[in-house]
């Protein structure tokens, strides 16, 4: 590499190496950091995302690639790296006092946190499917070891263990995949693949290189059929780590997915549609149904995240028009926003009620929180709207944006299942709330500042963005028109 | 923020101002929750009434406009319009007025939460308020899904004994059709590239086919929310147990957003799809009203005759607005007008007997005339007014309404007046008998059990009294003269009936 190189490769990962070197300079400082005064940890790593944060937005407007096309910097991945630093700092808003009261409270889970980021975001920047696969094994191992952060915890490990294996399972899809699409064009590059496929009228084994890439990140955004890990890892993890594995690692893949199809793989979509479709249909209708029979918030919540994934989904079934496609990735990466936020937001109450003996996860004992906590409860009211899509909130927004694409896309019959699904899900969701208003309870909460506060800047934000989205839709369509 | 200083915008979000002042004041200070809310409501009337000062009544378009640019990015537009016709101004005078009435009417009846009662009851007004005042399919759609939430809480919190599940059934039943409709604005959002419903209707180039599936799909949503019959069986449940004040909102003003949804946007946005689709829903109508009746007939349960009769009186709503001309239309307007206050002020009345006595069984009343003179003379006038006798609002509705449905072209058979007309009878069994049963004859076993347990059944207060009056006041005015309020929807329905003869009855 000569030096030239250097200086045109390496601002096009600036903020990842700032991120990278911080998480690493951090686990030697965490060494010096009494055991009593682990929130000091918890505090630089803030900091350190705060700071890449800076450095991602004063990226905005630039366009590059580095690293022989190999990495890019673009709307896209500015957008995404942006939400993936908000997460990781709510992430860590909702960590602090849980780990202590949890008994957790050991300096690598910052660390490890930091590390995932990284490989979320380099996951948005990745542009050869070599890199796709780097960033997948340096967001999924520390979110494994972070799953299994409660042991001896039986649940804890076990949801470690099977998101490991079922994890690696996945990456071992994405590598078949990647080869499959090096054999069929020549390259891993998502442009030289492009350029290729376009030239050349593209083989089946494109097309099941691409299925099979698209199982594996499957597994990673929890879409039906490839979800079955999801409710028994949201539900041992510890909920902090649920609270930001269930929106990073979506939005990370998801992110992966929206580049890799639309930069590489336009020329397949006919045959991808159809998948795509099923995949969304399936998992709308699954996760939401048996979402319905739930009594746990934590394995509610995993449902909810699951049928969530299916709405996303529909955000590429018109990938391959390009009258829409802009339009319904842009609707996809709204929904992404729309979706962190009110998911961080309910996790955060769940981890307000959760206990330290592990009680408190059970429907009914959320019974009487109106009364006891008027503002938690409104909060979560909040959230639940939103999730099934009920205004005022960005909920709604979302699944307007979602749908008006898939209509546009001329996919009237997903978009009756979409709503449709909504429908069934405001059952479970409303139940939430019957039971917080309805039912008389003692609920023993958590009151700690930075949970409080992190719930109700989202409860806000949720409202509030709903009502002003312009700024956002505005920047998520810039961020994927620069995409084509 | 100019916004902010629109008179429609003035008047919706009023009572957020209520809400803000509430969220200060202590849970333990009831009355002072209870007058804040109500100053508040006053105050909306009063904003209503001023704008009633400023508008013009021989105009037939949207007046006091306020139109704003919101969303419009990549092929969005999206905008904050808010609107006010001679379609919209009764339903929003109604809205005001019934609110601060139904607010008067918890004073003793909602002990519990007072504070979460009233800041649910101003945000439901919001939400009512803009339905009636959105002009844009986005903004409409946010209100109409938002009055579900308050009214949600209001039935499953302080309702009867199976509030939880009556509240479920309202939602679901409710967005069922929500969600069919939303589909149908985003169509027509793509279609025409805006979603402002006075541009909608003018560009009007919607292929005939097209029309009938959006047509289909607002149906979905207002049918069920009127409800026409068949899909009225969310009503019964909702109505018997929400709280009296939800009752009378639910049957003032609710089931009007979807009487008024047919006739703002169903009609106007797909005027081939209304004229086809005219002989069914009249229809479905003259089978509800008869239905209605009967099943009202049946109840033994006073507040469940009330809200059977709504499914009644809804249908002859329907008819007349499906009659497509001047005269129905005109009589629907009016009608929802009258059903608003005769319905409403029924249930305000078996509320307040209903606080005394707890039971709601019309079998052991009887004889309440003697005891509570005041209480059953006006409930004469009310029950005479729903069943639209001559001198009283019910009658100018719904003759107006089989008037308009006898001559009208699009229904094209007079056969489904005729039969409603049976209506008309029917209405007046079923609550002649209700009377008979409460107030006449031999004295019920109700009369001895309150008093056993106290003082005995007292007559209306002057609170209770005060409620009724100004709703009276206005049954006897539209009853007697009724021409100002023709006067200020005649011009609206007849140029929409004319847009409607050269686009679909040519």
């Amino acid at each position: 590499m000569t030096q030239a190189d250097f200086f045109t490769d390496f601002p096009t990962i600036l903020p990842l190496t700032l991120l990278t070197v911080w998480a690493c300079v951090l686990l030697l400082v965490d060494l010096f950091i009494p055991k009593e005064r682990k929130g000091i940890t918890a505090f630089l790593a803030a900091f350190g995302l705060a700071l890449t944060l800076s450095f991602t937005l004063m990226q905005i407007g630039e366009e590059k690639t580095g690293f022989k096309g190999m990495i890019v910097l673009d709307g896209f991945s500015i957008f995404v790296n942006g939400l993936l630093l908000v997460s990781g700092l709510l992430g860590i808003a909702l960590a602090y006092g849980y780990v202590r009261r949890m008994g957790l409270e050991r300096g690598e889970y910052y660390t490890l946190l930091l590390f995932s980021v990284t490989g979320m975001m380099l996951m948005a920047q990745a542009a050869d499917l070599i890199v796709v696969f780097l960033a997948l094994e340096l967001l999924s191992i520390p979110l494994y070891v972070l799953a299994a952060f409660a042991r001896p915890k039986v649940e804890s490990e076990e949801a470690g263990l099977k998101y490991f294996l079922l994890g690696a399972f996945a990456t071992g899809f994405v590598v078949y995949g990647t080869a499959l699409v090096f054999g069929a064009t020549g390259s891993t590059n998502l442009s030289a693949i492009l350029a290729f496929a376009s030239d050349n009228s593209p083989g089946l084994l494109l097309t099941i290189g691409a299925a099979l890439i698209l199982v594996g990140f499957g597994f990673k955004v929890a879409a039906v059929p490839f979800h079955m890990w999801t409710p028994d890892v949201y539900q041992g993890a510890p909920s902090a780590v649920t609270a930001f594995m269930s929106s990073g690692a979506k939005i990370a893949g998801f992110a992966a997915l929206l580049r890799v199809f639309a930069t590489a793989f336009p020329s397949i979509a006919i045959d991808m549609t159809d998948i795509f479709w099923a995949l969304a249909a399936l998992t709308m209708i699954l996760g939401n149904l048996i979402a319905i029979s739930q009594t746990n918030i934590k394995r509610l919540l995993a449902y909810s995240s699951i049928a969530h994934a299916g709405y996303i989904l529909m955000a590429f079934v018109p990938y391959g028009n390009p009258e829409v496609a802009p339009v319904s990735i842009a609707a996809g990466l709204f929904y992404l926003v729309a979706y962190a936020l009110t998911n961080f937001g309910a996790w955060g109450v769940v981890i307000a009620l959760e206990k330290g003996t592990g009680q408190g996860l059970e429907l009914n004992d959320y019974a009487g929180l109106a009364r006891k906590h008027p503002a938690l409860a409104a909060a979560m009211t909040v959230f639940m709207l939103s999730l099934i899509g009920l205004p005022p909130t960005l909920g709604l927004v979302g699944k307007f944006y979602l749908f008006r694409a898939v209509i546009a896309g001329g996919f009237t019959g997903l978009a009756i299942i979409g709503v449709l699904t909504s429908l069934v899900s405001a059952y479970y969701y409303l139940r939430v709330v019957v039971i917080m208003y309805m039912r008389d309870g003692e609920p023993e909460t958590e009151r700690e500042s930075f949970l409080d506060l992190t719930t109700m800047a989202t409860a806000v934000a949720t409202v509030v963005i709903s009502l002003v989205p312009q700024f956002l839709f505005a920047w998520a369509y810039s961020a994927t028109l620069k995409l084509f | 923020m100019e916004f902010l200083l629109q008179p429609l915008t003035l008047l919706t979000f009023f009572p957020l101002v209520g809400i803000l002042i509430l969220f200060f004041i202590p849970r333990e200070q009831k009355e002072a929750l209870r007058w804040t809310a109500l100053i508040t409501s006053l105050l909306t009337f009063g904003l209503s009434l001023w704008l009633l000062g400023m508008f013009n009544a021989s105009d037939p378009n949207l007046q006091l406009v306020a139109q704003y640019d919101w969303i419009t990015v990549a092929g969005w537009n999206i905008q904050y319009y808010l609107g006010m016709d001679g379609l919209s101004i009764l339903l929003v005078l109604l809205t005001s007025f019934l609110t601060p009435i139904s607010i008067l009417s918890t004073w003793t009846a909602v002990e519990e939460r007072v504070k979460d009662f009233m800041v649910f009851f101003l945000l439901l007004e919001i939400g009512m308020m803009g339905v009636f005042l959105a002009q844009d399919l986005f903004l409409f759609y946010i209100f109409w899904e938002f009055t579900l939430v308050p009214m949600y809480f209001l039935i499953g919190i302080w309702g009867g004994p199976r509030r939880i599940y009556a509240a479920i059934k309202f939602f679901l039943y409710t967005m069922a059709g929500s969600i069919l409709m939303l589909l149908a604005i985003l169509w027509l959002g793509i279609y025409g590239g805006t979603f402002s419903v006075p541009d909608l209707i003018q560009q009007g180039n919607i292929p005939a086919n097209i029309q009938w599936w959006l047509f289909l799909a607002f149906t979905a949503a207002f049918a069920i929310k009127v409800p026409m019959w068949p899909l009225h069986s969310w009503l019964p449940d909702a109505h018997v147990e929400a709280p009296t004040a939800g009752s009378v909102i639910l049957a003032g003003v609710m089931l009007k957003l979807g009487t008024y949804g047919f006739l703002r946007f169903n009609i106007p946005l797909f005027p081939e799809a209304a004229v086809r689709a005219a002989p069914w829903i009249a229809l479905f109508a003259t089978i509800g009203i008869i239905y209605g009746a009967a099943v009202s007939y049946a109840q033994a349960d006073v507040k469940k005759l009330v809200a059977y009769s709504s499914v009644s009186h809804l249908g002859f709503v329907m008819l007349g607005l499906f009659a497509l001309n001047s005269q129905g239309m005109q009589g629907a307007i009016l009608q929802m007008v009258n059903h608003g206050l005769s319905t409403g002020a029924l249930f305000l009345l078996v509320g307040m007997i209903y606080e005394q006595t707890h039971t709601r069984e019309l079998k052991v009343y009887g004889g309440l005339w003697k005891v509570t003179p005041v209480f059953g003379t006006i409930m004469l006038i009310v029950a005479l007014s729903s069943m639209g006798l001559p001198g009283l609002n019910g009658f100018v509705g719904e003759f107006a309404i089989l008037l308009g449905a006898f001559g009208s072209q699009a229904i094209g058979n007079a056969w489904y007046a005729a039969i409603s007309a049976l209506g008309v009878i029917m209405a007046a069994v079923y609550i002649l008998y209700m009377f008979q049963k409460m107030f006449l004859g031999p004295q019920g076993e109700i009369v001895d059990d309150v008093k056993k347990h106290g003082h005995g059944l007292r007559d209306l207060n002057w609170r209770e009294i005060a409620i009724m009056v100004p709703i009276l006041i206005l049954i006897f005015w539209i009853g007697l003269y009724p021409k100002p309020f023709f006067t200020l929807m005649a011009p609206a329905v007849d140029q929409l009936v004319a847009s409607l003869s050269s686009v679909a009855l040519r």
